[in-house]
């Protein structure tokens, strides 16, 4: 498949954003005034704290996680939460830093689609080849029971008392 | 040789070890052209198997043309072109007598230990624990071939090895899975599962004239590749198992049910696979049955259980009652392969099925580490990965 290559950058860069998640998370919750001095948000430590708290349950997900496509969604529902806080920041008195912080968090967001939609499942195309991948020369309709001169051996025959049924139920 | 060996829990790598050499007169030395990654390799990668160990060479699906013959091997010689069935067999003990290749009484180097733990050996297998030998697997450029005038399908030339390799595993065990089953012309057959042996079943089933067969899972791509194959399917994400299979059936139930998921149910799919996932973790189990207590509950009563998936040791909560009381025929097993491959070579030259048909991702050896990790996690719509070294 000509996807493999995107589909493995696509799990690296969920991997970036795995441990992004849990570095920005951990900043969050150690030092809150910092963030909210560096965002505009003075005032809002405990918001930003809880906020930590969620980057880094995500960002564990993101490194943990089998597919890690729900927690990437989980990023941009995150990244939302985001932008709409920072956007009350904008009309407050730090609008500027508010402001830089908004289009940073806007930039993260583009990259957090970027990844959520490169891991999707296969492209309608994609699924459109596997189902013509049917191994038979002809419909299977037109297949069934074409090796019926298979003849079951003996130790691999339903017991006799038990087969009757088979041949008259429907 | 370059070779993929086992380093540990989810650690494969591309490692230089030194090439294979005549051990016995009844050794053959192969050139690997092509190899694969099994389902069943999958459970060593995640580590619910034992008894690997550190540098262990995986692989158990192998073709390739022969290099040396050992003295003892008069049907084979250099140049000849083999598939290597994954099931080492001597072709004269009590078992293989009687085609169960699968259990073959001599072929374990490691017999006693699997005397303990089996109560009886079965057959040394390629690449799969050193409870079945710890032969070393054909995930390499060479392969080592213990008595191999019998463990081998010679094939012809002018078929692609993608049409053929599978003859090694994966085809005759969806095939044996059908087989087991004894399909009647009006059966139901209801198959868990829609990865690669899950795929071959359902042909199987379908070539061997079941009335209707139906094939359970949630990737979307293996859903459709079993439509494709004249399956209708379940999303068992979407829906209820039980409820569809029993609408399907007239509320009778499929006569004949598939397992060809094993010992790695999905793990949170269900409550009783967390329950297993959660016994797993704590060494209080080794498997996740949920696909057994399924069928045990759904299937007709007087019906056939066929278990091609891989179970490795002790199961939990298996409703052992219902299926006596239901009068449930179970059988199981590793494929006899040697037994059905001239009939499916057969059925290929005539065109009735060409089995490369699974292949989704086709890459050199040093790519194998990553495959793993994207056919386990089922990404990139990997169904099936070849190998090419």
């Amino acid at each position: 498949m000509s996807r493999t290559r995107g589909s493995n950058q696509a799990l690296a860069l969920a991997q970036g954003l795995g441990w992004f998640s849990i570095a920005l998370g951990v900043a969050e919750v150690l030092a809150p005034h910092r963030v909210t001095r560096a965002t505009g948000l003075h005032g809002h430590e405990r918001l930003v704290s809880s906020y930590g708290v969620r980057e880094i349950v995500t960002g564990i997900g993101l490194l943990t996680a089998k597919d890690p496509t729900p927690w990437v969604w989980g990023r941009v529902g995150g990244d939302a939460l985001d932008l709409g806080t920072l956007a009350a920041g904008v009309a407050g008195p730090q609008r500027e830093r508010s402001g830089i912080a908004f289009l940073m968090t806007l930039g993260i967001a583009a990259l957090d689609v970027a990844c959520a939609l490169a891991l999707r499942r296969p492209l309608p195309a994609a699924m459109a080849s596997f189902r013509r991948r049917s191994g038979l020369p002809k419909p299977p309709g037109a297949m069934r029971g074409a090796a019926s001169d298979f003849v079951v051996p003996a130790d691999f025959r339903t017991p006799e008392a038990l087969r009757p049924w088979t041949a008259k139920a429907g | 040789m370059r070779a993929l060996r086992w380093h540990g829990k989810q650690d494969i790598r591309c490692d230089t070890v030194p090439d294979p050499k005549i051990e016995h007169p009844r050794d053959a030395i192969i050139k690997v052209t092509s190899c694969a990654i099994c389902g069943s390799d999958l459970h060593l990668y995640d580590g619910f198997m034992p008894g690997m160990e550190n540098g262990d060479i995986m692989g158990h699906e192998t073709m390739g043309i022969v290099e040396e013959v050992g003295s003892e091997v008069t049907n084979l010689k250099k140049g000849d072109r083999v598939v290597i069935p994954f099931t080492i067999f001597c072709g004269e003990c009590d078992q293989c007598r009687r085609g169960n290749f699968s259990v073959c009484e001599r072929s374990n180097r490691n017999k006693s230990l699997a005397d303990k733990v089996f109560g009886h050996t079965t057959a040394g297998l390629f690449g799969y624990t050193h409870l079945t030998g710890g032969y070393p697997g054909g995930q390499a450029e060479y392969l080592r071939v213990p008595f191999a005038d019998k463990t081998h399908i010679k094939v012809p030339l002018g078929i692609p090895d993608e049409t053929l390799l599978f003859l090694s595993d994966i085809f005759p065990t969806g095939w044996q899975a059908a087989v087991q089953c004894d399909i009647q012309p009006d059966d139901t057959v209801a198959i868990w599962g829609c990865g690669p042996v899950g795929q071959f079943a359902i042909r199987s089933a379908l070539l061997l004239g079941a009335k209707q067969v139906i094939a359970i899972d949630r990737v979307p791509e293996r859903l459709a590749m079993a439509e494709a194959g004249g399956a209708t399917t379940i999303d068992f994400s979407k829906e209820s198992v039980v409820e569809r299979l029993n609408e399907l059936t007239r509320g009778k139930g499929p006569e004949k049910c598939i397992d060809a998921v094993g010992m790695e149910a999905h793990a949170t799919a269900t409550i009783d696979s967390m329950y297993d996932r959660a016994k797993q973790a704590v060494m209080l189990e080794t498997d996740r049955p949920h696909v057994l207590r399924e069928m045990m509950y759904v299937c007709r009563p007087a019906g056939v259980l066929s278990i091609p998936g891989v179970y490795g040791g002790l199961l939990d909560k298996v409703p052992f009652g219902m299926a006596m009381n239901k009068g449930l025929t179970f059988r199981m097993g590793q494929t006899h392969v040697n037994r059905w491959t001239d009939d499916l070579l057969r059925r290929i030259e005539m065109g009735q099925i060409d089995p490369s048909f699974v292949i989704t991702h086709k890459v050199g050896l040093e790519e194998g580490p990553n495959m793993y990790k994207t056919f386990r996690d089922k990404l990139d719509g990997c169904i099936k990965v070849v190998l090419k070294p």
